[in-house]
């Protein structure tokens, strides 16, 4: 059987495993559609959040940053997880008591104004449209490993799927086909790094072997002309730099929409609480493997790649050639391959690392499924994020507050629709490996919506105007500084265009600080019950009039 | 009630301040060190490394749910102190 088959034959197993699920648990009316009615126990939410979480960046794009950048690349194992501590300190058992839909609804309804929950809507659009393009990415490299095709192609499998996907059932649906998902991507990335763990170090637990992976790697470095060592710090960036993403990683992980919706799924503060620690645990599983894959691959490919005649390579070279992340140069025409003489792109690590280490067809085939699982379930999420935007917050709110449920449910699918296309186009020619597009969209979360989330549920009298300023000088610092660094070659103390959000976000919190201070006040009725979030309910449910 | 309130958000701040230096430590401050820590090995790896791999993730996960325990022992005494205080008044 040829691997196309294999592969295709267990994307379309789990495939059609969550399409089954999901029309089981099919979306009845509007309400279940967005919050799937309230009804969802803390693990479960927490396994379904960490379906949502771990995206073609996690499960596609990280480990190969980690590998290509060494210890600098765990700025974004630390920095994805590290953001749950901030998200379930700060915002999500007080966003849940506040209880609304979305968050460009929390903002309104906290600031008691349209012209804030307009500009909420805004930036969710942003934030989750720079992060579907890293799904998109993501899902075209795997369409083109498994159909053996140009990545331009895959891209177009890409946008057809998602767009199929992600209209057919709501969030219902997607609760509980993503936590089928999260236990096929989770086994899907455990698979390959345990086998190799054993192959190398004849132990299956690849958290404890990898150490010696690292060592054997350091003593082979200056044979192989490697002379960054791969564990030492700031090689690849300065520690501002590293520093910098990682906080950007942590609040924006607080900050993103797509994720704090979640929270309003389970029933109250407490369950808000246990849902970010279950969903940190499943997030984990991942997180600390990576490291692992990592470095198997890149021992792999000194072992068994590096040294060998170029006319002999491997068959994967081709096709990883072939859809461009892979490039073999002899530079020094001696026939050898050396490691200076390969560059091997980010975003291929995870989905070819079982090809390097000649894992075996069926383990090929797991690791791609796992990337569309991965991929999807997040791209159905942030598309769930836009399509609301527009149904739910833009078009009921401003345009026909009078529309039924079948015109709002039929508005956000086409959406869905338009934004996937536009998404695939730009996918073409991607601005960034899959990793640097999503640091942006965090950027943009921290620069945009967290200062004005944790004044808005901390503070009683952050004011509107507050807020508004807060949003507008936030983002639009954010995106100016990623465009400038990005393509403008200016750094400022060396930080570069993921990390942008360094500058959006404390500008917000002073300028929203301030102008809250000199300009209007929150009405006395919010700022009571601003001060009342950060209480359990048990502590200020009380009955009218009914004490003090 | 404005007593029981206040103190419920002392105890609060309390936790948060203590699983919050923690949260820093584990990341930034082993990342601002890590070139030292690096000399020295830990299960088998160089310990600014394991930090920023492991350590920091682990604990993590660690302090959120002692976050949800504490907290939910303290809404727990809490709301045992006000019905209490409804039962005197």
């Amino acid at each position: 059987m040829s691997q196309t088959v294999i592969s295709l034959g267990l994307v379309f197993a789990t495939f059609a495993l969550y399409i089954f699920i999901a029309l089981r648990t099919r979306a009845k009316n509007t309400g279940e559609f967005y919050v799937s009615g309230r009804t969802i126990s803390a693990p479960v939410n927490g396994m379904a959040v960490a379906a949502d979480w771990m995206s073609a960046a996690s499960f596609t794009g990280m480990a190969g940053s980690v590998m290509l950048g060494g210890y600098d690349g765990l700025a974004y194992i630390m920095g994805w997880t590290g953001g749950y501590v901030l998200l379930a300190l700060f915002l999500a058992p007080q966003l849940r008591k506040f209880g609304r839909f979305t968050v460009p609804e929390f903002i309104g309804d906290r600031y008691e104004s349209h012209g804030a929950r307009l500009l909420a809507i805004l930036a969710t659009v942003v934030v989750s449209f720079t992060y579907v393009l890293g799904q998109m990415k993501g899902s075209g490299i795997v369409m083109a490993q498994i159909f053996n095709v140009d990545y331009r192609i895959g891209i177009f499998i890409a946008i057809a799927l998602i767009i199929l996907y992600a209209t057919l059932g709501g969030m219902k649906g997607i609760t509980w086909a993503q936590v089928a998902q999260y236990w096929v991507l989770i086994i899907a990335y455990l698979i390959p790094v345990t086998v190799m763990s054993l192959q190398y170090f004849g132990i299956p637990l690849p958290w404890l072997t990898y150490g010696s992976a690292l060592d054997k790697m350091a003593a082979m470095e200056p044979q192989l002309g490697i002379f960054k060592p791969y564990t030492q710090p700031f090689t690849t960036t300065n520690i501002v730099d590293f520093l910098a993403l990682t906080l950007v990683l942590m609040v924006g992980t607080a900050g993103l929409p797509h994720v704090i919706v979640r929270f309003y799924t389970v029933p109250t503060m407490k369950a808000a609480r246990w849902s970010a620690a279950w969903a940190l645990l499943f997030i984990g599983m991942l997180y600390l493997s990576a490291p692992a894959y990592a470095a198997f691959v890149r021992y792999a490919l000194m072992n068994q790649v590096v040294g060998q005649p170029i006319n002999a390579l491997p068959e994967w070279t081709a096709q990883w050639t072939k859809i461009g992340l892979l490039s073999i140069k002899d530079a020094n025409a001696d026939g050898i391959l050396q490691w200076a003489e390969m560059t091997v792109g980010a975003d291929m690590v995870v989905l070819a690392g079982p090809q390097i280490a000649g894992l075996g067809s069926f383990v090929i085939g797991l690791v791609a499924a796992g990337a569309v699982a991965a991929a999807l379930s997040t791209a159905g999420g942030l598309l769930m994020a836009i399509s609301s935007a527009f149904s739910h917050d833009l078009y009921v709110s401003f345009i026909n507050p009078n529309a039924d449920e079948n015109k709002k449910l039929a508005v956000g699918r086409w959406a869905i629709a338009i934004t996937t296309l536009i998404a695939g186009v730009i996918s073409i020619n991607p601005p960034g490996v899959i990793v640097q597009m999503v640091a942006w969209a965090f950027s943009l979360a921290a620069g945009s919506f967290f200062p004005v989330l944790v004044l808005g549920a901390w503070w009683p009298k952050a004011t509107r105007k507050g807020a508004v300023a807060g949003m507008i000088v936030g983002l639009s610092v954010t995106i100016a500084y990623i465009i400038m660094a990005k393509w403008g070659g200016v750094k400022l103390f060396g930080i570069g265009d993921r990390a942008a959000g360094i500058f959006g976000m404390p500008l917000n919190f002073l300028v929203t600080y301030l102008v809250s201070l000199y300009a209007d006040k929150p009405s006395e009725q919010m700022q009571q019950s601003v001060s009342d979030l950060r209480y359990p309910e048990e502590l200020t449910m009380l009955p009218a009039g009914g004490d003090d | 009630m404005r007593e029981l309130l206040e103190g419920y958000a002392r105890h609060h701040g309390r936790i948060m301040i203590a699983l919050l230096t923690v949260w820093a430590l584990v990341s930034y401050g082993a990342a601002l060190v890590s070139p030292t820590l690096n000399q020295v090995k830990f299960l088998g790896f160089p310990l600014g490394y394991y930090m920023a791999a492991q350590g920091s993730v682990a604990t993590f996960i660690i302090l959120l749910f002692i976050n949800a325990r504490q907290m939910d022992k303290l809404d727990e005494e809490y709301t045992r102190r006000l019905n209490r205080d409804r039962q005197v008044s």
